[in-house]
């Protein structure tokens, strides 16, 4: 392993163990990023880890209070860039609650498409790299392959295949075609072979077996007080998926189970995540069977507010601001009613929360984002204590750590 | 049912354990508990014992200037917890005076605060008291100011810039 050695000697010389600080990252390729790790060592034993974060910082909660609403949802794009889609929701989830405008039931049920695409996206390039970190290379090669279909699908609905912006506030941009629904019909149909593929490459392989079992355990109290959601709480045991809790878009209207582990360990979260690949699968299925019963309505609300739909002539502005950009249609009336709101969503990665305060004015007086990614990361010295170097790369693998989406 | 009323034994509990803490209880989107920073400690760690073991977030707000209501204080440290087996959410806020901005940490309770706390500190300037390792997160660790602050500029003037970005442009600069 190609690790950059500052050698510092910690060893006191009275014949205890040395202990040598050791840099990992920020330009390691199994650390998915810049996270840069300040290992302790004892030999090969992690005696302290000091995760620093920031080299990837852009100011997106400073940035989205200088933007009116609408453009801060292109800075979610940048947060989780493997999932863009459900950072969207999220916002604008957060922002729909503040405006008291709910989304049609046809855009619900796209949104709902969407993020379940995001989740096996995101998945899939999980699987894909923390296979390669552990060291099989066969199922990045295959979980990448099928990414690319789920990408030019999202290539054919938005024009975009990884910053999307396809969500917006008080629906979506555009509608389903026709060719968008057989072609994800296709998908739905031929995914659950493909699942089966790769669980018979890794399932019962005796590398992977002991690369993760048994690695990074942590029980249901610790995961809970460390913070930690999405898959990596459910591997623990606890059944929390904000999807079931308190179900957005219209999550409560279809049907799916939230898979748990029982050990806690990495292997356990390996099957929680592929579990969860086939719920969304059939979460997409059902769907689209339900987007035949509203053919035809509209994606975006009625009552949205004019500024969010482009294609619509805006009235002449009276009074210009001459430092704003972006003009709002004639009146003086607050866009946004001034208050908060707390939004969160089931990203792939996990609890992906938003807490937006308003002012009345065009922008966010305060929008706080809430990553999994971050709290993932702060939880990575409790995991990896008495751990070897080599498992660390597991454990920044199974934890699904997206470092954009960590510093924000 | 509004929130108020599906919580109120919850909120009566608290209104006679912590009379000179809890200042509001106000129905938002979420049961909103606004309250004094003595004794918040306490009530935060009430709550846990009551079921709202997850801390979803942990973040500061900075009310200067804000028009459209009267803040009693500068800065807002809010909880959101959530109650797992209830499927409750709570928010609760903590008023922060201006020239005295510390809380107390409460990583006591969850060891995810940490991070959350130092962030809060990074951004905003509020000390955490009793927290482990107060330090800078996502900033340098020679940064000065506090970016999330309403009175920090969103573009830096050339002569404000952080020192070690002028040391590397002289640096550059050196070696031509």
């Amino acid at each position: 392993m190609s690790l950059y050695v500052e050698v510092i000697k910690n060893g006191n010389g009275k014949g205890e163990p040395e202990h040598f600080t050791i840099n990992m990252g920020p330009h390691h390729p199994s650390t998915h990023g810049v996270l840069r790790l300040v290992l302790e060592l004892d030999g090969e034993t992690i005696v302290k880890c000091d995760p620093r974060i920031g080299y990837l910082h852009r100011g997106v909660e400073k940035l989205a209070e200088h933007l009116n609403y609408n453009q801060t949802i292109v800075l979610s794009d940048r947060l989780d860039y493997i999932a863009s889609a459900a950072n969207n929701i999220a916002f604008c989830l957060a922002f729909e609650k503040l405006l008291g405008i709910t989304p049609p039931r046809r855009a619900r049920l796209i949104r709902t498409i969407v993020n379940e695409m995001a989740r096996i996206s995101s998945h899939l390039l999980w699987l894909a790299t923390h296979a390669l970190d552990i060291g099989a290379m066969t199922v990045f090669l295959y979980c990448f392959r099928d990414r690319e279909w789920l990408l030019s699908i999202f290539e054919k609905v938005c024009g975009a295949r990884l910053t999307h912006s396809y969500v917006r506030v008080g629906g979506v941009r555009l509608d389903f075609t026709q060719e968008i629904i057989d072609e994800l019909r296709r998908f739905t149909e031929e995914f659950p072979q493909r699942i089966l593929d790769y669980e018979t490459l890794i399932d019962v392989n005796r590398i992977w077996l002991k690369r993760t079992r048994d690695v990074a355990v942590v029980d249901a109290e610790t995961a809970i007080n460390l913070g930690l959601t999405g898959p990596v709480l459910r591997g623990s045991g606890v059944p929390y998926d904000v999807r079931k809790f308190r179900p957005y878009d219209a999550y409560d209207e279809v049907e799916f189970e939230v898979p748990v582990g029982e050990r806690g360990d990495t292997y356990d979260r390996y099957k929680v995540r592929m579990k969860e690949l086939r719920q969304s699968n059939w979460i997409i299925k059902q769907c689209l069977d339900k987007l035949k019963e509203v053919e035809g309505e509209p994606v975006l609300a009625e009552e949205a507010p004019d500024l969010l739909l482009p294609s619509r002539v805006r009235e002449p502005e009276p009074k210009p601001h001459p430092k704003k950009g972006f003009v709002f249609t004639g009146k003086e009336l607050p866009v946004v009613p001034p208050g908060e709101a707390f939004a969160s969503i089931e990203s792939p990665k996990g609890e992906l929360a938003v807490y937006v305060v308003s002012d009345g004015g065009p922008n966010p007086w305060r929008l706080r984002i809430r990553t999994p990614s971050f709290v993932h990361i702060s939880a990575i010295p409790e995991l990896a204590k008495g751990h070897m170097i080599a498992d660390l790369v597991a454990i920044i693998g199974t934890l699904d750590v997206v470092l954009g989406d960590c510093d924000r | 049912m509004g929130l108020l009323e599906i919580a109120m034994d919850l909120l009566a509990e608290l209104r006679e354990k912590f009379p000179k803490v809890v200042l509001e209880v106000l129905e938002k989107d979420a049961l909103t508990i606004v309250c004094r920073r003595e004794g918040s400690l306490e009530l935060i760690s009430y709550l846990k014992e009551k079921g709202f073991k997850h801390l979803i977030d942990l973040c500061g707000v900075d009310y200067q200037g804000y028009k459209s209501e009267k803040k009693p204080e500068r800065f807002e440290v809010v909880y959101h917890l959530y109650n797992l087996d209830e499927k409750k959410l709570i928010r609760v806020k903590v008023l922060i005076p201006e020239n005295d901005a510390w809380q107390y940490s409460v990583t006591g309770l969850w060891k995810t605060a940490n991070w959350f706390e130092r962030e809060c500190y990074d951004m905003l300037g509020i000390v955490f008291k009793g927290h482990p390792d107060l330090r800078r997160l996502l900033m340098p660790e020679d940064w000065e100011g506090y970016p999330l602050r309403k009175d920090y500029p969103l573009f830096l003037t050339e002569e404000n810039e952080w020192k070690g970005y002028k040391e590397f442009l002289a640096s550059v600069r050196g070696a031509k």
